[in-house]
């Protein structure tokens, strides 16, 4: 790790005056992906913002019924808010799905939505990474890429956004609050996240200096149809390969109102909204929900066959959103956080 | 102990010496003073810089949870935490949740169970079992296996941690699983 200088700001605005004095400057929130990101010397910031005294770790109810989750609380407390475990039932799940107990205690919200990659190549600094280092090339587009993405990649890059998270609070349709050098502003989740078209160095649309202050759930938290189908190589501690975030309204067998993001296939958590609209008004079938899945991945490309390769991607994922569309209309599994030790195709 | 940092910086632009930091650190109910570098983990000042050398280094890197501490009750990675922003959480380790001749609950089922061969994973798997039971979330087998899976035994003694903290997590109650007894009552403390 470099050496560097570290600030504890008190005050979101004290805390973007501080980044924006230092060149090099990185904002520190629980340090989960920055403190190993550093340790591997993949990003060498000569100063750190330290957020851990703002006052933005609290989880409030707001006015239009929506819940403001601070950016600055963290994954496990808020999976286990009462509030976020009784209307948002999804999001909880789909965050105690993600890392270990002892990350998710340190890890924040915002923290989550701009971790990095976990591309291998990424991750080694005797490979090209247009990622890590613009221009060098993408090592992935022929190497081994089992976990690189099949959906809205680029020649510049294949790789995925990690999160659990953030795949449920696609299809939740979050909103992002963002304060920076020139004020507040606030992103639709669909916007934070970008493809990785020719800068793929850039995983998201916040600009310099700009800092997560909260995130918004809107009131619609599909409580009573939701599932996280989280799919991986072993059954805990492992990123997605494939993983499906649903959010159902029902009348009887009819799906009023339908939201889901997929994972582990994108530079971004996958919303396909002609897709969604594919099963508004219609009855649940899984005719319904074969044609929703070809719709998702029809224009998805694999990158190599085999096992090292991530072409068995497409078929996966098409499997999983017919099984999680039919889990979140039945709701006929268990809902708890083991709920995916089940859940292999 | 005063320390100068001479650290050549990787990145050329990166500040040449940056001065050691006195910073206090609450653990096992004390508050302890030392003079450290921003980017010291705190897992390096327990370590190195306090003495408590009963907290693990393993992968260095969140991986293995050999480093798990307890701060305000909660179990995180010590590796990947930066001592500097943890001053005023109360930290608890391994050394703090018992003595040799006053083992915590933990502590004696892991000697019970004989829940481990080369002991390296132990006090980690202590303090992730001790945030575990804090937490009042996991009753079943399987959620503990899904709860303890931030902590890596090379030694495959999973069986025998498990079966340990359900001990303690049911005070001492036998628990039968599909069928399976998973844990024994307690035994008698023996002498070591």
């Amino acid at each position: 790790m470099n050496s560097f200088t570290l600030t504890q700001a008190t005050a979101a605005d004290e805390a973007v005056r501080d980044l924006a004095s230092h060149d090099g400057a990185a904002y520190l929130g629980g340090g989960t992906n920055l403190v190993d990101l550093m340790k591997y010397n993949l990003t060498r910031p000569t100063h750190l913002t330290s957020l851990g005294l703002l006052p933005l770790a609290d989880i409030t109810s707001l006015p239009d019924g929506g819940l403001r989750l601070g950016a600055l609380a963290t994954n496990a407390d808020t999976a286990w808010h009462p509030e976020v475990e009784k209307r948002y039932p999804l999001l909880s799940q789909t965050i105690l799905a993600g890392a270990t107990p002892q990350l998710r205690n340190a890890a924040t919200n915002g923290g989550n939505l701009n971790q990095r990659t976990r591309c291998y190549y990424f991750y080694d600094l005797a490979t090209p990474c247009n990622k890590r280092e613009p221009g060098t090339g993408c090592s992935a587009l022929t190497g081994p890429n089992r976990v690189c993405g099949v959906l809205g990649t680029s020649e510049s890059c294949i790789a995925t956004h990690p999160s659990d998270m953030c795949v449920a609070l696609a299809a939740l349709e979050a909103v992002v609050r963002v304060q920076g050098p020139d004020g507040e502003r606030t992103i639709k989740f669909e916007d934070y996240h970008r493809l990785p078209g020719d800068k793929p160095e850039a995983d998201n649309t916040l600009k310099a200096g700009e800092l997560v202050t909260a995130i918004d759930l809107p009131e619609e938290g599909y409580a009573d149809h939701f599932t996280y189908l989280k799919l991986r190589d072993r059954s805990s501690y492992a990123f997605a390969l494939v993983s499906v975030a649903v959010g159902l309204k029902m009348n009887g067998s009819t799906i009023e109102k339908a939201r889901f993001a997929v994972g582990g296939v994108a530079h971004k958590p996958w919303r396909d909204q002609e897709a969604e609209q594919l099963l508004e008004g219609q009855t649940a079938s899984p005719d319904l929900f074969r044609k929703v899945a070809t719709k998702v991945f029809a224009e998805a490309k694999g990158y190599g066959e085999g096992s090292l390769h991530n072409s068995f991607k497409i078929e996966l994922g098409k499997r999983a959103i017919v099984r999680a569309l039919k889990q979140a209309v039945e709701m006929d599994y268990e809902v708890n956080s083991n709920a995916f030790l089940n859940s292999n195709p | 102990m005063s320390l100068t940092f001479i650290q050549e910086p990787l990145d050329k632009t990166a500040p040449r010496v940056v001065p050691a930091q006195s910073v206090t650190l609450h653990v096992n109910g004390q508050a302890r003073t030392i003079q450290i570098a921003p980017w010291t983990s705190l897992l390096d000042a327990l370590r190195e810089y306090l003495d408590l050398t009963g907290t693990k280094k393993g992968c260095d890197h969140g991986q293995c949870g050999a480093c798990t501490v307890l701060v305000d009750g909660k179990r995180i990675n010590s590796c990947l935490a930066l001592a500097t922003v943890y001053q005023g959480k109360q930290i608890q380790t391994i050394e703090g949740l018992g003595t040799e001749d006053n083992l915590s609950p933990l502590q004696q089922a892991f000697v019970d169970h004989d829940a481990f061969q080369c002991g390296y994973c132990t006090p980690g798997q202590i303090c992730s079992a001790q945030g575990l039971i804090n937490e009042g979330r996991c009753k079943t087998v399987d959620e503990v296996r899904e709860h303890m899976s931030g902590n890596l035994c090379r030694c495959g003694a999973y069986t025998n941690i498990l079966s340990a903290v359900m001990e303690v997590l049911h005070d001492g109650e036998a628990v039968v699983d599909n069928g399976v007894l998973i844990t024994i009552p307690a035994q008698p403390t023996k002498a070591l």
